[in-house]
């Protein structure tokens, strides 16, 4: 088997979703009017609310959902072989994220804008909302440990990307201040800024950076780990327009360059797929395929996370109802592209198929550095640059990516913080400080408590990351659900994903509890048993809203 | 060569809606934020905070009168705090 063959198959796959499926959710199910008055008209603010060409809008919606997670969880499920990989996120991208993205910003946008989580409390129960924001704290607390983790590694498997992962903060702000103080036009900040983040690729090259082990009595990994998080602190304080604005619209440009330069490479390289179909040598340590396949890809097939970009921003900028099939079912598509390429470099970028079993011989190995190692190798074979440069290249697209989903992760943990030190009325979690202090403290706790001093079983946090994910996801098809069937229409295409996804992310909470016992790990242990009564309680939600929407609908039949 | 500079001035501005518009909303609270507490500065001496700028910002009271309605809104006070101030 080709790589092209599974590029090219991949990509008309999700793209036949979007041409035709979408359509049919478009016409009959969600049954868009391009006369209705969007919330950007009927509220238009001219700052949260404005009308926004869609294509901005979708290149917006894309660079936010799509990061670092697309990536690792293809590249470390391939352990089960190509085959699994590839069906679930083709077919995931196709009738589960597509549906649910696109969903999820329908209904929002019928709603006067309001995000996924207050949606949950009108359509569903109040209970459900509270429920809502406890797995979203979670989630969050969860991909900022991990993503600590995975950054650590790789600034430890490949130190010279450590210069230009810093760099790029250094050329954010620089961005930053030059357009929002000196009011400089953008395209000129953009070429600089994106010239100089490629050539200090060559300056990490010629100065790798190493910590040393010991220093203060820790191993690299963990020094590397606490640094992470002190920046993340810090840098989630600061205003938005100086790091986390500019940092996002560098991460896009990466996106694109990036995605263009893979696909790219594939086409013209066009190298073997190594790995098997279906592994038949899975390592011992590997968990059952099922239900863990379907937890350990998230984002990429579907992904709760999107629901919140969707009914966060999206929704309050979408200008015409129709656009919302185009901006959330084909964002959906430019995650589903991304993974699609994450599972081509980790199973077709390695000389043999032995070279492949010693990166994935371990539960977790792959991730980051199988994308990196593999996805170098056919970079430098298409495009003809050397394998350390397109493998520092690629590290700091995969750093920079993990690296602002955590400074707006620890941000958002602090506002989850701050609501509830007000709801619950604790003055002192209200302030900024020392909201930030305990988001940091809760993930480092988490990252550390999950990998051991060093960190680095810190990746096992992964399946429980992506169980809790999908957990959010199937929340939001329940909100989607319950609106279509309020509104007399079939709820079978979102329902059906709802109850698939819920019930994988229950089964691997469960199973996990009795491996992460049986391994003695604690800390994540009991994050797994909160995750199980969650799932059950969303269980137990979406059941009731169901019974009581059916008994409202049968009532008003009978009168 | 018309026609490329009308695309390229196009491009120029979808790349700045794309720069600008996820974060038109954070940027405007944080800037609301740094307003507020020029304000403090300029109103404060009135509340019994002593400034030793008073001299100078006094002249910029009469500018910020109409932001001020607002602004005490925003900070708690349902109604003017300050007997000189009677906008509501």
């Amino acid at each position: 088997m080709q790589a092209i063959f599974l590029a090219i198959i991949g990509l008309s796959l999700i793209f036949i979703g979007y041409r035709f499926y979408s359509k049919f959710i478009a016409e009959k199910i969600y049954q868009l009017d391009p006369n209705f008055e969007t919330p950007a008209h009927s509220m238009r603010d001219d700052v949260d609310y404005v009308p926004t060409n869609r294509v901005v809008l979708w290149g917006h919606h894309f660079t936010a959902v799509a990061g670092a997670a697309p990536i690792i969880g293809p590249a470390i499920a391939v352990i089960w072989g190509w085959l699994p990989a590839f069906l679930w996120v083709t077919i995931g991208t196709m009738f589960f994220a597509g549906v649910h993205d696109f969903g999820a910003v329908w209904a929002s946008v019928r709603n006067r804008a309001k995000s996924v989580g207050s949606l949950t409390g009108d359509v569903v129960s109040p209970r459900a909302r509270n429920l809502f924001m406890v797995v979203v704290f979670f989630l969050l607390m969860m991909v900022n440990a991990v993503f600590g983790v995975a950054i650590s590694t790789e600034f430890q498997a490949t130190p010279s990307s450590v210069i230009p992962a810093w760099t790029a903060v250094v050329v954010a702000i620089g961005i930053g201040i030059l357009i929002y103080r000196m009011h400089i036009p953008i395209l000129w900040p953009t070429v600089a800024g994106t010239i100089i983040l490629y050539a200090v690729i060559y300056l990490g090259e010629l100065v790798p950076i190493s910590l040393a082990d010991g220093t203060l009595g820790l191993p690299a990994g963990a020094q590397w780990i606490i640094i992470l998080f002190v920046y993340a602190g810090i840098a989630s304080l600061l205003p938005v327009w100086l790091l986390l604005q500019p940092r996002d619209y560098i991460n896009g440009i990466q996106l694109f360059v990036g995605l263009g330069l893979l696909y790219g490479a594939v086409m013209i390289a066009n190298p073997p797929v190594v790995a098997p179909a279906i592994n038949p040598n899975v390592p011992a340590s590997a968990p059952p395929i099922i239900p863990l396949l379907f937890v350990t890809i998230a984002c990429g097939a579907i992904s709760g996370f999107h629901g919140l970009v969707g009914s966060g921003t999206t929704s309050k900028q979408l200008n015409k109802e129709t656009d919302a099939r185009f901006v959330g079912y084909l964002g959906s598509v430019g995650e589903g592209a991304l993974a699609l390429v994450a599972i081509i470099a980790a199973t077709a970028g390695f000389a043999s198929l032995g070279e492949w079993e010693e990166m994935y011989s371990e539960f977790g190995n792959g991730g980051v550095g199988a994308f990196v190692s593999g996805g170098a190798t056919i970079v430098s074979r298409g495009v003809g640059i050397s394998y350390e440069f397109a493998a520092t290249l690629l590290t700091v697209m995969a750093v920079l990516f993990a690296g602002t989903t955590m400074d707006a992760g620890v941000r958002l943990q602090r506002y989850i913080i701050q609501e509830w030190g007000s709801i619950y009325n604790i003055p002192v979690l209200q302030n900024g400080y020392v909201a930030t202090l305990a988001a940091v403290t809760s993930c480092l706790i988490l990252a550390f408590g999950a990998g051991g001093p060093s960190g680095e079983g810190g990746m096992l946090i992964w399946p429980l990351f992506g169980t809790t994910n999908q957990l959010l996801a199937g929340l939001t098809l329940l909100v989607i659900s319950v609106m279509l069937v309020k509104l007399g229409r079939p709820a079978r295409y979102t329902l059906i994903p709802m109850i698939f996804i819920t019930g994988m992310a229950l089964a691997a909470a469960l199973l996990q509890l009795s491996t992460l016992y049986a391994a003695g790990r604690w800390a994540l242990l009991g994050i797994d048993v909160v995750i199980v009564l969650l799932a059950i309680l969303t269980g137990l939600e979406a059941t009731s809203a169901f019974m009581r929407e059916r008994k409202a609908s049968t009532a008003g039949a009978n009168a | 060569m018309d026609k490329i500079c009308t695309y390229f001035g196009r491009f120029k501005e979808l790349l700045e809606e794309f720069y600008v518009s996820p974060y038109r909303g954070a940027v405007a609270r944080a800037r609301r934020d740094e307003d507020d507490l020029f304000m403090l500065f300029v109103f404060g001496e009135l509340m019994g905070v002593p400034n030793p700028a008073t001299y100078y910002t006094l002249e910029l009271q009469p500018l910020l009168l109409e932001r001020f309605h607002d602004w005490h809104r925003r900070q708690g006070f349902e109604h003017s705090p300050l007997d000189g101030f009677r906008c509501c």
